[in-house]
Order: C-alpha cells, then structure tokens, then sequence
C-alpha cells in the first residue's frame, strides 16, 4: 500500500512537471512573418472615426486592451511614457478597447487618462481580424504597413521587449 | 489500483493537449464576464476555507470541494 | 486519573488537513492579487462554541512568485453531548500557522504550501504541491495536486487537578490526497469545474475520547459505554461538479454537486446552490443553500446489541446517518480609505450561516444518562443540532 502510494505519487510529480512541456505549443514569439496589416476604421474616444491608413509611414503599435484585464491596465501607463518618448519620431500608438459597453473603460480613461488614440471596438470585428489570441494583444507595424512583432499578454519587464522592437522598426 | 488509475487517466488528459490545437470559442476579448471578480470560483480564500473546514469537521464526506481557473486568462 | 472524554474530535484536526488550501492557486497565468484578510469567526452550537481570528497576507514578490501566510486559532468552549456524555464541559485553544508560495512560469502555476496545527493533544503538519496548467486558448484549466499529512494524537487526563498528556497514549496517522481538477469555460456567462480526490488515511483514526454502548440490562441506565475500534486505514473518492453562470443583470449563480465515497462504507451527496448580487457601486449580497446528505459507516451504530459485538465499532456521530440543511447570507460592502492610495480597494464583509443536522440514527443518550431507567436504551430520541456560523472579516487588496 505504501510503495503503491510512494509510485502514484512519483509519477504524479512527474506529469505534473512534464505537462507544461506538453502544453508548449500555447507559448507566444515575438517576431512574426511579416504579412500586410488588416485596415479598419474605428470610432474614437473624441467621436473621430480614425482608420490605420492614416498612419502610413509611421511605425505603429496597435494595442488590443479591456479595462477588466488587469496587466491591460498595468501597462497602459508604460505605454504612455513610450508614446511621449517616441510619438515625436515618427511613431505611433493606437488604443483599441474591445469591450462591447464602453462605459467601464471610459471611468478608467477618465481616472488614468492616456494621450494616445484610443479607438473603440465594440463588435470584435478588428479583434478578429488581428486574430487577437490574448489580453492584451500588441502589433506592432512597421512604416510599411507590415506586422512585424505580436506580443501576447503581459508581463512587468514586457515593455522592454516592446522598445526593443520599437528602436528596430523606427531606424527603418 | 485506484491511485494507479488516477494517475493513467491524468496522463492521458495531459496528452490530449498535446494534438490537435483547438481553437478557442470564447475569445480572449470576449472574457468580461467570466473576469468579474462576482464570478471568480473562490472568492474570498479566507471564508470559504473555514467554511470548508466547519463542514468536514462534522461530516463524514471530505475533499474535491475547490476549484482552479476560469477568470481573465489574461497573459 | 480522570479522563476527559467526548471533545470536539479528532475529526476536526484531522480533516483539516484535507481542507486547507489557502489561496488555492486563482488563475494560471495570473498570480493570486496581494491582499490581506482578518477574520472573526465563531461557531455555535450543540454545546460548543469555537471561535478566534483568521489572518491572511497575500503578497507578489518580484513578476513570478507570490507568497501566503495565514494565521488561524480555534478557542474551543466543549460542553457537547459526546462530552456531557462521559465527563466535564473543557476549553482549549488550537493554533494553525501556514506558508505558502506560487510560482509563476508563462502558462503554468507551481504551488506549494506548508501547515502547522497546534492543540494539547494534536499535532498535525501538511505539506502540499500543486501545478496548474492552462490549455486550449486558456479555456481549459488542469491541476493536480497532491497532500500529505503527519498527525501526531496525544489524549488528555487530569493529573492533580491539571491537564496533561497521558504518558501512556501517543498514535500517529498519515494522510496522502491525490487531486485532478479540471476547469473549462463552456460560454461567455458559464464556467465549470471537476474536482476528484482520492484521500487515504493510515494509523489512529479514530477519537481518544469517544465511546460506543452497547445494550446491557445489568446498567441501569440500560447500556454500558466501551472503548471504539477503528479500521487503521481509510481510502476515500470524493468527485464535484459545479457551474457557475454570469446572470445578464449582473449576478452570478453557481451550482455544485459533490459525491463522497469511502472503505467505510459511507457514502455522502452534498448539493449547494449560491447567488451573488452586486448592488449599485458598495454592496455585494450573497445567498447560500447547501444539503448533505450522508449515509452511516458499515461499523457505526448508536447502540451495539452486545459487548465485543464486532471487530470494528463506532459511535461517532460524524460517521452516523444525517441530513443537514445549511443557510447563509453575507453582505459585502466596499469601502475607500482616505490617504492611504496603496490600498486599491476595501471590504467589510458579515456572514451568517445557520446549520441544522438531523441525525437518522444517532440519539441523545443523554436521556438515559440523566434519568435513569425513565427511557428505554435504543428509545431516546433521534439528537438534531442546530449551530449558527458567524464571520466578520475585512479585506484590503494592494
């Protein structure tokens, strides 16, 4: 009984550590293929419909995010500072808030206002095209219009990966 | 035996994500429900652990009484 | 010697290990938030009153590890039938310190936790491991997990008028928990969760303090009480399944059913049904139904026909035939406090449940106990309890 209990519990211990190898194939990569970025018209936070083409030259950093995500709100301030840092460079950022009711995300905007476009997607329909697999999601798109890095979630110490990419794309 | 059987039927679970990718039907953007904290399987740790344990302490019945996951699934 | 039977039993630090999971790992791919409970709780009824304080600290250190500490206390006040029984109403004071910590590695939740309970005559300690690993698009959520517990079980006599450890009665019992939970979004509104442990127990199992009676017409009270005798080894298989779904308005209603089975011969169907309702921006209600019911252990009964009867006999009354109803209600209310921006949020929380057992074959021997003769052994009516549970707990998150 007690060895059949010490085995079990062995081999318990040992899926346990083996079946996040398994699982691996959910694990995200930063540099992608690079394919053209889908183009979409949101409406905006000041009631401006804002389209991507609008960005052309710029490098862009497309930032899929909802206000119950919490590392969604824990990086909105970092992405603050990256736009104040590199907006005057030819780059920049786009807020889009996938939540159907937008009055949630509004209060926060309001208490922890950003001065980037945020634009609203209420129906999913940018989501879907961005084959958004995690909150949040950020593209970021080269002056050509070309997605070059899809970082999913997010970690503290993810905005580094973020300049990173940024500083690779805005020298191009 | 049992044990045993456990054991295979958790490998076996753990294999199955290793094939065939499923894609998932409810969206990562589309989890504002299942993230508000009135639905988090165990809301407040404290309470419901006592509660468990005023339970058991007069019952013949133990275990399988929590749960792990659901909520944002965010990152 | 005196002894001092019929406590609040072993029961009670036993299967606490199986219990304790302390900030049960939330969400793999996120850390549990930081937060800090304190709790007051107490339990009344059937004769004993228990009650103290429930202390918890949660707290992220650096991006991937977050550690737990929790610091609990039972101070006991017995005066219950067991101990009415065969001897005088006691207090004591049991203290459980534990530790935890989780760490985090991309989709994938390690936990671990340690638990260290106190009392005059119990002396547990548990270790448990857990991983948790998210799948499918992070709609799937598998764990497993395991226990272990070392029981160290002393018996309390009076000695010159003080409490101390019979020299004599030193038992030991060991537990292993093997878990499998699985917890799968199934919509947008709907969650569901399978939960299946697989306990085992070895050694002392059973309680220093009660005891069985059999039929015996030389008593006058027309039983004689005897030691219990109890199997060394219990294996159990518990399986749960709940649903929790978003209610459009703003509500949340879950469902859960669980399946208790053991070597023992019991066999327990638990049934719970529970509704959150967030009122406007500072309340959250809460309504809770629970049944249970559950069928007597194969060496349990109230009255044993003869003395030596069987090989294995008990009159715990937690292994007995019984139904409980459970009601309880909470309200939440979140409040801000001004100055200190640290704290993100905060909760005042009140709750009461009310617990009514009704035992099917277990009786007030106390009946016969105190009136001799007056009632028939075997004829005493069937015990009910009615205990009220009261918590009042405050929460910050930082």
């Amino acid at each position: 009984m007690r060895n059949r209990n010490a085995t079990a519990a062995l081999l318990a211990a040992i899926l346990g550590l083996a079946l996040p190898a398994w699982a691996a194939a959910d694990s995200a990569a930063d540099a992608v293929a690079p394919a053209p970025a889908p183009a979409f018209t949101l409406q905006s936070t000041s009631g401006q419909q804002v389209s991507l083409a609008q960005f052309k030259g710029d490098v862009v950093m497309i930032n899929f995010w909802a206000s119950w995500c919490g590392p969604c709100r824990q990086e909105m301030p970092l992405l603050q500072s990256i736009y104040q840092k590199y907006k005057d460079m030819g780059f920049t950022l786009i807020g889009v808030n996938v939540e159907p009711d937008a009055k949630t995300a509004n209060a926060w905007l309001k208490a922890t206002p950003v001065s980037y476009p945020v634009l609203y997607d209420p129906q999913s329909t940018v989501s879907q095209l961005y084959q958004v697999q995690a909150m949040p999601t950020t593209v970021i798109i080269d002056r050509t219009g070309t997605v070059r890095y899809v970082h999913r979630g997010y970690l503290p110490g993810d905005e580094n990966a973020y300049l990173n990419s940024i500083r690779t794309l805005i020298v191009q | 035996m049992r044990t045993v059987s456990l054991v295979l039927a958790a490998a076996l679970l753990a294999s199955i994500t290793a094939c065939a990718p499923v894609e998932p039907w409810v969206k990562p953007y589309e989890r504002e429900h299942l993230a508000d904290a009135i639905m988090a399987l165990n809301r407040n740790p404290v309470s419901s652990t006592y509660l468990d344990h005023v339970f058991e302490s007069r019952e013949g019945a133990r275990g399988a009484t929590g749960g792990v996951g659901g909520g944002c699934g965010c990152n | 010697m005196r002894v001092r039977p019929g406590r609040v039993p072993s029961w009670c630090m036993r299967t606490l290990i199986a219990v304790c999971f302390i900030a049960v790992p939330a969400l793999a791919g996120v850390l549990p938030p930081d937060r800090a409970d304190m709790l007051y709780h107490r339990y009344q009824g059937g004769g004993i009153t228990v009650q103290g304080p429930s202390i918890l600290v949660q707290k992220k250190i650096g991006d991937h590890l977050s550690i737990g500490a929790n610091y609990y206390e039972d101070m006991i006040s017995s005066a219950s039938i067991d101990v009415l029984l065969s001897a005088s109403p006691y207090r004591e004071k049991r203290t459980q310190k534990s530790v935890s910590a989780e760490y985090l590695h991309g989709k994938t939740t390690y936990s671990a936790g340690f638990i260290n309970s106190v009392e005059p005559d119990y002396k547990a300690n548990t270790s448990y491991y857990s991983v948790s690993q998210d799948m499918f698009g992070d709609l799937t959520t598998v764990t497993m997990s395991y226990r272990r517990g070392w029981d160290q079980i002393f018996r309390d006599i009076k000695q010159n008028g003080f409490i101390v450890n019979d020299p004599t009665f030193h038992q030991r019992a060991d537990h292993r928990v093997y878990g499998v939970s699985l917890s799968q979004i199934l919509t947008r509104n709907l969650i569901s969760t399978f939960d299946y442990e697989l306990s085992t127990d070895q050694g002392y199992l059973a309680s220093p303090y009660r005891q069985i009676r059999y039929l015996d017409p030389d008593n006058p009270v027309g039983y004689t009480l005897a030691n219990q005798i109890y199997p060394g080894t219990r294996t159990s298989d518990a399986f749960s399944v709940e649903l929790k779904y978003y209610v459009p308005y703003r509500a949340a209603l879950t469902g859960k059913y669980r399946y208790f089975t053991d070597s023992w011969g019991i066999v327990a169907h638990t049934v719970q049904v529970d509704y959150v309702q967030p009122i406007r921006h500072h309340w959250t209600l809460d309504g809770n139904i629970r049944y249970y019911r559950q069928g007597a252990a194969s060496f349990y009964s109230d009255l044993f026909p003869y003395a030596g009867y069987s090989n294995y006999m008990a009159r715990d009354r937690e292994l007995a035939a019984f139904h409980s109803i459970t009601l309880g209600v909470e309200a939440s209310y979140a409040f801000s406090i001004p100055h200190l921006t640290w704290i993100q949020k905060s909760t005042a929380t009140l709750r009461f449940d009310r617990m009514m057992i009704t035992y099917l074959d277990y009786r007030d021997a106390l009946f016969s106990k105190f009136d001799p003769g007056a009632i028939r052994a075997g004829a005493e009516p069937l015990y009910s309890l009615d205990a009220s549970v009261f918590q009042a707990y405050v929460s910050l998150w930082f």
